[in-house]
């Protein structure tokens, strides 16, 4: 049953990352349009994120559920060295989730409008990069439980180059996955080739920034290559990834929508995959004595058979549902005609 | 401010902003579906835009609700990672069950709020239905946990270890039942007071009285039923209290001596250190029958408890005091209004009945704040009652005082945002709803 509850983190993280990133995305890419273009890309993303950002966001309680009821230790442990980040991250979600909707479900349409954007494209940037932060000081071998200094124990833990790094790497991906993604949604072919634009380049700025991550991890002295390149799993992963980016652009120049999608989707994967590989079981690497690992640091096995039980019984109700509700919303686009409505009445 | 009291303070604030998203996302999907059924089954379009008005303060309040949840689920270990370490594993059953609740809910509510018109109709209605079904379902198993924080079980505790784990024993523990009982009407009674009242307000002012008077009766049925229920549920409460948690009912009630036939305190102001309540009514022997069903019987008093096992008595005593008098006044107005269904119903449009719903919209919610305080603050100094104090769960981290003021910030102004959305929302329904032919196909 471990692997199970072991197998069901991971989705949860992988999902997040895919479904939860294309949505920080979409707040992003606001963030980085030029305004002549800002309203055609808000209403293109904003019809296409409504009614499914709740469910992206799912994935991150699971997980979160699943650390404290199955990984006790290792919840607890990076609640305590990581809990300056966290905090950061959650006023991103609060900010984020509560712009979003106030700005779609505000009746009156006026400067207030602004004012939510403003703040949901900027909540969308800090909270990837706090996530991206956090990821990496599990990794990164800073975080020290025994440190009695606050500067140790609360701030070094997550405060040096390789998290600022792979913050970074974060928000672009996320910005990455939100173009592609985008391009299915437009419709007319100006904002296509506006998306594909984009999509160009997005890819080269999230190339850089995994350039970056490698730089900053050499100056902090992690062995991060080695990681990644010691085995053949990880290696080829990343060989994987970069072939398939010709294979993205081809599809897009060729106009399809879901087949970059897919790739888009595959390149986050292999990435996820040629981390996690040699990491596993390890979650936290701790400064001195053992790493926290998912195999040792576990609950009780009662707990996690029930843990586990739970998990699958959840799945049989969750994922038709999440399917049909994906689905049932690929092609829309009628509720944007609402919002105009009261506006107009208003005038 | 030190360190551990802004902790309890932080969370104390966390969770109480959050009660109250939680029980208008409970309950509020049931009052669309009402609606929701009157359309399909009666083609009465003012049904239909009700349904959608509501909607759309409904999709505000679930926003909010969700965000704050999230906080929550990381704050559990932010603040009290000693506790989380241990309890997790134990306590965990019916917040995973609960993720599952939350998701389905999640899922339902993007079909119900963007499937107008997309969907068959009776789809539609029944993914409002999902959408109310598993947040009850999820308010009823996170008091699981609570509950299991006031009665521990599914686990042997010796010499500080938590040995032979059961999850789901955990999870049925002592006072689930009435703890969950309980939140569910008062959900109910909270959520219906408060939007019966606020339509109540706008029948008074004359607005669209079509529009607000059914929204009134749908509102007013559910909060009223619940609210004569709760007194019940109350002191079905009350007598598992006494049974599991002496020290508690001894906080909440004043009761400083144990006495066999003991007087029931009403009002006064408890004087910790003399061990007395000044200014009190008191009935003799009715708490004796309050607590154990008959006249005679002895109840414990804060004597028979450790020094330092001692709740607070003051915040716990008052908070009761306020949920019962409002739980009291709730239910009399539903009583009355029951009363006029029955037989008088023209005093259902008349002002003062209006009037009475109006002074009653904080009133729920009042009670459920109260409610908590005398759930928690009597459970002190407790974390998990008799097993681990609270002082010794809380994180190390110092500077939470500053955590706290920056979430009381935040929570402050998304409050003011919301009842200024509310307000908006609120005003343009004549806009909306009342020509039709300015609105066209909205
Ligand atoms: C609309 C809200 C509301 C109203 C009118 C009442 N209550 Fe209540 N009460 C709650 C809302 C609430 C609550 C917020 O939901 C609590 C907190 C924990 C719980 O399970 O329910 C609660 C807790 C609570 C407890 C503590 C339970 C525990 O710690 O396990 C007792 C003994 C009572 N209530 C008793 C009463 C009585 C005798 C009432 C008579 C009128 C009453 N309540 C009205
Ligand atoms: C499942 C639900 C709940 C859980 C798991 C929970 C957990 C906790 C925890 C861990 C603490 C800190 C330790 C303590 O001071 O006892 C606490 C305190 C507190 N909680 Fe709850 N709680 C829940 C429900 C609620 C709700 C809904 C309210 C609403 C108002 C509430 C009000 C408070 C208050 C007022 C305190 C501070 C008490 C004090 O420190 O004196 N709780 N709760
Ligand atoms: C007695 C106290 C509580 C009750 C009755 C309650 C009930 C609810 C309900 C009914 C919802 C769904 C409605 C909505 O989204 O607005 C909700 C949302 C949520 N709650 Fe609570 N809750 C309580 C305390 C907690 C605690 C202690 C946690 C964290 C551990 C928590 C975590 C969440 C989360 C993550 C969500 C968002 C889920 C979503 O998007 O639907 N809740 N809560």
């Amino acid at each position: 049953m471990q692997y199970v509850v072991i197998i069901y983190l991971c989705l949860a993280i992988w999902l997040y990352l895919l479904l939860g990133g294309a949505d920080f995305g979409a707040g992003i890419m606001e963030l980085f349009t030029r305004s002549k273009n800002r309203s055609a890309a808000r209403q293109t993303m904003s019809h296409a994120i409504g009614p499914i950002w709740e469910a992206n966001h799912m994935w991150l309680i699971i997980a979160v559920v699943i650390l404290f009821v199955g990984f006790p230790r290792i919840y607890g442990v990076m609640s305590v060295s990581l809990h300056i980040p966290l905090v950061v991250m959650l006023l991103g979600i609060i900010a984020r989730g509560t712009a979003f909707v106030f700005r779609h479900y505000d009746a009156v349409k006026d400067r207030m409008q602004m004012l939510y954007n403003r703040i949901f494209a900027l909540s969308s940037a800090v909270t990837p990069f706090f996530l991206g932060v956090i990821a990496a000081s599990v990794l990164a071998g800073y975080v020290n439980p025994a440190a009695t200094d606050f500067l140790t124990a609360y701030v070094w833990s997550w405060l040096h180059w390789f998290a600022v790094a792979v913050g970074a790497f974060t928000v672009a991906l996320c910005g990455f996955l939100a173009s592609v993604y985008s391009i299915g949604e437009t419709h007319n072919e100006a904002d296509k080739r506006y998306f594909i634009r984009k999509t160009r380049t997005m890819t080269i700025i999230t190339f850089l920034a995994g350039a970056l991550v490698f730089v900053a991890a050499g100056f902090e002295g992690i062995p991060l290559g080695p990681w990644i390149f010691g085995n053949w799993v990880g290696s080829s992963a990343v060989g994987l990834a970069t072939l398939s980016l010709g294979g993205l652009f081809y599809a897009v120049s060729r106009g399809h929508t879901v087949l970059p999608r897919l790739l888009a989707g595959f390149q986050v994967t292999m990435i996820l995959l040629a981390i996690g590989y040699r990491h596993f079981p390890d979650f936290v690497v701790l400064r001195h004595g053992s790493n926290l690992s998912l195999l040792r640091d576990q609950a009780p096995a009662a707990t996690m058979q029930a843990l586990g039980w739970a998990l699958l019984l959840g799945s049989i109700f969750i994922l038709p549902a999440l399917y049909y509700l994906y689905y049932s919303f690929q092609h829309e686009a009628e509720e944007v005609a609402e919002g105009t409505t009261i506006a107009a009445v208003r005038k | 401010m030190d360190d551990f009291l802004a902790a309890r303070s932080q969370m104390a604030l966390s969770l109480g902003f959050h009660i109250i998203f939680s029980c208008i996302g409970m309950v509020m999907p049931f009052f669309m579906a009402v609606a929701h059924y009157k359309w399909l089954r009666g083609g009465d379009e003012t049904y239909r835009n009700l349904t959608k008005a509501w909607s759309k303060g409904v999709a505000i309040f679930f926003a909010v609700g969700a965000v704050s949840g999230t906080v929550l689920s990381f704050e559990l270990g932010l603040l009290w990672p000693k506790f989380m370490e241990h309890a997790g594993p134990i306590f965990g059953m019916p917040f995973s069950l609960e993720g599952t609740a939350f998701f389905i809910e999640a899922i339902a509510l993007g079909f119900f709020l963007y499937g107008w018109g997309r969907f068959h109709p009776w789809f539609h209605w029944f993914t409002g239905v999902v959408v109310g079904v598993s947040g009850l379902a999820s308010g009823i198993l996170v008091v699981a946990a609570n509950a299991w924080m006031n009665s521990p079980s599914g686990f042997d505790y010796v010499n500080g270890q938590y040995l032979n784990v059961d999850p789901v024993r955990a999870m049925f523990n002592d006072a689930w039942l009435s703890q969950a009982l309980h939140m569910t009407l008062a959900a109910f009674a909270a959520t219906g007071f408060a939007v019966a009242g606020v339509h109540a307000l706008m029948v008074l002012k004359r607005r669209n009285i079509h529009f607000h008077f059914r929204a009134f009766q749908i509102a007013a049925v559910f909060g009223t039923v619940a609210a004569v229920l709760q007194p019940l549920s109350g002191d079905f409460s009350a007598k598992d209290v006494a049974r599991r948690q002496p020290a508690k009912l001894a906080a909440m009630e004043a009761h400083f001596h144990t006495e066999k036939s003991a007087a029931l305190v009403l009002g006064g102001l408890p004087n910790e250190k003399e061990q007395r309540v000044d200014y009190a009514i008191k009935i003799p022997g009715a708490l004796s029958f309050l607590a154990h069903g008959n006249f005679e019987q002895e109840v414990t008093g804060l004597d028979r408890i450790p020094v330092a096992d001692r709740p607070p008595v003051t915040v716990p005593h008052l908070a009761f005091q306020l949920m019962v008098g409002l739980g009291m006044f709730m239910m009399g107005l539903a009583l009355l209004y029951f009363w006029a269904l029955w037989r008088r119903p023209h005093w259902l449009r008349a002002d003062w009945l209006l009037k009475l719903f109006v002074a009653a919209i904080p009133a729920g919610f009042i009670a459920v704040e109260a409610g908590w305080t005398v759930t928690e603050v009597g459970r002190q100094p407790w974390i998990l009652y008799g097993i681990m104090r609270t002082r010794d769960a809380v994180t190390p981290m110092p500077g939470i005082a500053y955590s706290f003021y920056l979430f009381t910030a935040v929570y402050l102004s998304l409050s003011l945002v919301v009842i200024f959305l509310l307000y908006r929302q609120i005003k343009m329904v004549p806009e909306l709803y009342d020509r039709p032919a300015l609105v066209g196909a909205a």
